[in-house]
């Protein structure tokens, strides 16, 4: 019997989607069976963000429905053949499942696969509830910023009075440098407000907007500080104790022409 | 004029503290889905009961949401210059 994991945020563009696909694929490159269910129906992503948006078919509307079987909704990954996507339909609305159709469709995935990730729409409504219907815990990712954690924390409400007690956070998009100037919250400080358990902290890097153009999830990436981030978070899902990456600061340009001065001597 | 002067010599808090601070602020509202204005309402007709007993200036009693230990606290302030006897 596989997990059912929902990643969630409230806030729109904080990076569900991307989440989902490197922790998807890092699971994957392990060895794990992993599905993911893109819920966000009427604003389909996860399937450009994985590359796999020219192979559907069917979709996650017309496997809830009956219109095709779940098997036919399921997209093989490029990379890894122990990987499968259920896209979200584009053409229809958030109502077009609801929440026993969606339950039904977690615990026959979970029947085959060890991890079934659920990628959850912006907002509280209803695609919000369906996406959180069949889950067995839920990874709540949210940003530095004000407007971010009031929602991360509205969503943290809700998860609990649904049942999806204790979810974990990954704060994502941190940017070391402007943390050390005291211009954003740090971890400690959006763990005091949150009173939730950390499960990872990503850094904002460059590597993740080329690896979406490509369709690339960074997690494949070695040398991307994302993706080593996603890595240790995909260890931590596994059950592993890992520390938090300390994030390099990047210098500014005085400290760099001292350091070249320095060098000179 | 004061913020003028914390300008002026650079006694600007960090912006970190400042979204930590409003954060705080907006979430104990949040958590307890109390608006300012439901507060704002609160202390008219807080000012409305307690002015049957004693006497007090109204412009001193103060209302504020506020957290300990992530619990929501209602914090009432009350100086009171007068107790009615006669009622």
């Amino acid at each position: 019997m596989g997990k059912v994991l929902v990643i969630t945020s409230g806030k729109g563009g904080v990076g569900k989607t991307t989440t989902v696909a490197n922790i998807g694929t890092g699971l994957a490159a392990l060895g794990n069976k992993v599905v993911l269910l893109d819920t966000d129906i009427g604003l389909r992503n996860l399937d450009v963000v994985m590359g796999l948006e020219n192979r559907i078919v069917y979709d996650i509307v017309d496997a809830a429905t009956g219109q095709c079987k779940l098997k036919q909704a399921m997209i093989k990954d490029k990379r890894f053949e122990n990987m499968y996507l259920i896209p979200a339909a584009q053409t229809k609305d958030k109502n077009a499942v609801n929440e026993s159709q969606m339950k039904a469709i977690c615990e026959e995935l979970r029947e085959e696969f060890d991890y079934v990730l659920i990628d959850c729409p912006a907002g509280i409504e209803q695609g919000f509830k369906n996406a959180i219907a069949g889950a067995d815990a839920a990874i709540v990712v949210t940003n530095p910023e004000v407007s971010a954690v009031r929602d991360a924390d509205r969503i943290i409400g809700l998860l609990e009075a649904n049942g999806l007690n204790e979810p974990k956070l990954i704060i994502n998009r941190m940017r070391a440098n402007m943390v050390k100037q005291g211009d954003m919250m740090g971890v400690d400080d959006m763990l005091e407000i949150l009173a939730v358990k950390l499960l990872g902290v990503v850094p904002e890097d460059d590597n993740i907007v080329i690896s979406t153009n490509r369709g690339e999830p960074a997690v494949l990436d070695q040398k991307s500080q994302a993706g080593q981030a996603y890595r240790n978070i995909v260890q931590r899902i596994l059950g592993n104790n890992v520390p938090i990456m300390q994030m390099d600061v990047e210098e500014g340009f005085i400290s760099k022409l001292l350091k070249l001065f320095k060098k000179g001597n | 004029m004061a913020s003028f002067l914390q300008k002026l010599f650079g006694d600007k808090k960090n912006s970190k503290d400042a979204a930590k601070e409003r954060l705080k602020l907006v979430l104990i509202h949040d958590r307890a889905s109390l608006s300012p204005g439901m507060v704002e309402e609160l202390r008219r007709d807080l000012i409305q009961v307690i002015s049957k007993y004693m006497e007090f200036d109204e412009q001193a009693l103060e209302v504020n949401m506020n957290s300990e230990d992530n619990i929501a606290m209602l914090e009432v302030n009350i100086p009171i210059s007068h107790i009615k006897r006669n009622i």
